[in-house]
């Protein structure tokens, strides 16, 4: 009988956060950034049946990045979590923090204790009576969150796509404005992201309870042409 | 609370009746509703609303095809065997944006039937990215009321009526129910209530097919003012405290509820129209 190799915990998870992050970078990103009368999700996504960003609740919308099958699950999660707890106490105690942090929980424990960690990314945006209210809460593959200010990166090419994004930041901040801005940071130098391969949905502030919409083809070809 | 995951053979998928099963008893008030009463001796509700146990009970609602949609309209009154428990509840809600529900019958597990159905809708809608069809969103309430079949034996009978706009055929749809759960599709109007009867009556004699909004409005006012006439269960517009039915339409543009003034002057309307008074000479 041969004994079982030793391998030290830091190199466990080593292998384990290197193993995640390639799965992540396979996909394409998503960036989320906060505007005037909201929040707006971009998702570089070829498909129209697949989604990547999605609505959980009333004032709270999901964006994810990385194996589909595992994001989904956790899209899914999310709204039965939501729309659990708005039935049994109220609509209005719903909120992204707490959200965040059962993903965090989940993604943090299958990450130290499974063999093999999600390969994901996700983003859990709320939308505030006001733009000081609007929360964005990121996290990664191993439960890690943080709570980003004005806008956030999410996937393989992120470092990329945040330095073409803070450069770039548009001073106005009509949606007609920041998309493009979001569009071109996706892109990069060297490709042109059409319509096609866009899904973008907006937490907008104009409408009423259920404030998540998505931004469809015709609109989004308006928005862009800008 | 922890986040809800199922392995694939235990999955309840985009139901969330089957979710709250999965989650915990007691999660679904309306299975938990305790009835103190005997059931051997308990009426239903039907045949005796408010029974013997001082339970509210809604009353009359109507729903009315029109040319691009469906009116759907109902009393503001609850009532506690002969008293009055509220002069200003509400009984016709959205279901989802298409849909409307209006609720008969014990007056506390309707409402959270309603929530129950409405949350079903929207958790399907946003965990399969599509909405369920016309006639779907009606089996799902045809099968909350049969799960709810036990209470109504009980005295706890809940008659639900349900409309929609229907955007395959671009029309309004109507579906009507029994305390089985058994869901019938009416082609031009239905009342459901105690005070239905002179409600239905009122309909047929006025109901042309292919009328407009306006007609169609006017028309379930003048019902609900003949029911509330009629049965002391159903409550007229009550011009004291202004309190006036919830009056609403579902159509291509989805659902809206018609605003308290102009069912005020509709009624107003009506009324001036017609001379109640008894001569005395």
């Amino acid at each position: 009988m041969t004994m079982p190799y030793y391998v030290a915990p830091e190199q466990i998870l080593k292998d384990r956060a290197e193993y995640a992050q390639k799965g992540i970078a396979r996909g394409r990103s998503l960036i989320a950034a906060l505007y005037g009368d909201g929040i707006l999700l971009v998702a570089e996504n070829p498909s129209r049946t697949l989604h990547k960003i999605s609505e959980i609740y009333d004032r709270v919308a999901f964006g994810g990045v990385g194996k589909y099958n595992e994001f989904d699950q956790l899209r899914v999660a999310g709204i039965r979590h939501a729309d659990t707890k708005g039935y049994a106490y109220s609509r209005e105690d719903v909120d992204a923090r707490s959200l965040a942090n059962v993903y965090a929980q989940y993604l943090g424990q299958v990450f130290t204790h499974e063999m093999k960690p999600l390969e994901v990314e996700i983003l859990v945006a709320e939308l505030g009576d006001s733009q000081a209210g609007d929360r964005m809460y990121h996290i990664s593959y191993d439960g890690t969150v943080v709570d980003r200010e004005s806008f956030a990166v999410l996937g393989g090419d992120a470092e990329a796509i945040t330095e073409r994004f803070s450069e770039s930041l548009p001073t106005d901040d009509g949606l007609a404005r920041i998309l493009p801005v979001c569009v071109e940071a996706l892109q990069g130098p060297e490709r042109l992201l059409t319509s096609k391969e866009l899904e973008v949905g907006v937490l907008d502030r104009n409408l009423a309870r259920r404030f998540f919409r998505r931004i469809e083809e015709q609109e989004l070809q308006q928005l862009l042409q800008k | 609370m922890n986040l809800p995951l199922f392995t694939p053979d235990a999955d309840p998928g985009p139901n969330f009746m089957g979710l709250i099963d999965k989650i915990g008893p007691g999660f679904n008030r309306l299975k938990s509703t305790v009835v103190a009463d005997d059931p051997k001796s308990s009426p239903i509700a039907g045949a005796n609303p408010g029974g013997t146990v001082g339970i509210p009970h809604g009353t009359t609602v109507i729903a009315v095809r029109y040319r691009s949609g469906v009116v759907i309209a109902g009393d503001r009154r609850a009532t506690e065997g002969v008293s009055i428990a509220h002069r200003a509840i509400e009984k016709v809600f959205p279901a989802d944006k298409f849909s409307a529900v209006a609720i008969a019958g014990a007056a506390g597990p309707a409402i959270e039937m309603v929530k129950l159905f409405q949350t079903q809708l929207e958790h399907y809608e946003k965990v399969e990215g599509s909405s369920l069809s016309l006639e779907g969103k009606a089996n799902q309430l045809s099968q909350m009321v049969r799960s709810h079949f036990p209470l109504a034996l009980q005295g706890l009978a809940i008659i639900p009526l349900f409309a929609g706009y229907d955007a395959k055929r671009s029309a309004g749809r109507i579906f009507s129910y029994d305390v089985t759960g058994g869901r019938y599709e009416e082609s031009e109007f239905h009342t459901t209530g105690s005070g239905s009867r002179s409600a239905r009556t009122t309909i047929k004699l006025g109901y042309k097919e292919g009328f407009s909004l306006d007609d169609a409005v006017r028309l379930a006012i003048k019902a609900l003012y003949e029911a509330a006439d009629d049965d002391a269960a159903t409550g007229g517009p009550d011009i004291i405290r202004d309190i006036f039915p919830i009056v609403a339409k579902v159509d291509d543009e989805g659902y809206s509820a018609l605003d308290r003034d102009s069912v005020k002057s509709y009624f107003t309307e009506l009324i001036s129209h017609r001379d109640n008074s008894v001569v005395e000479d």
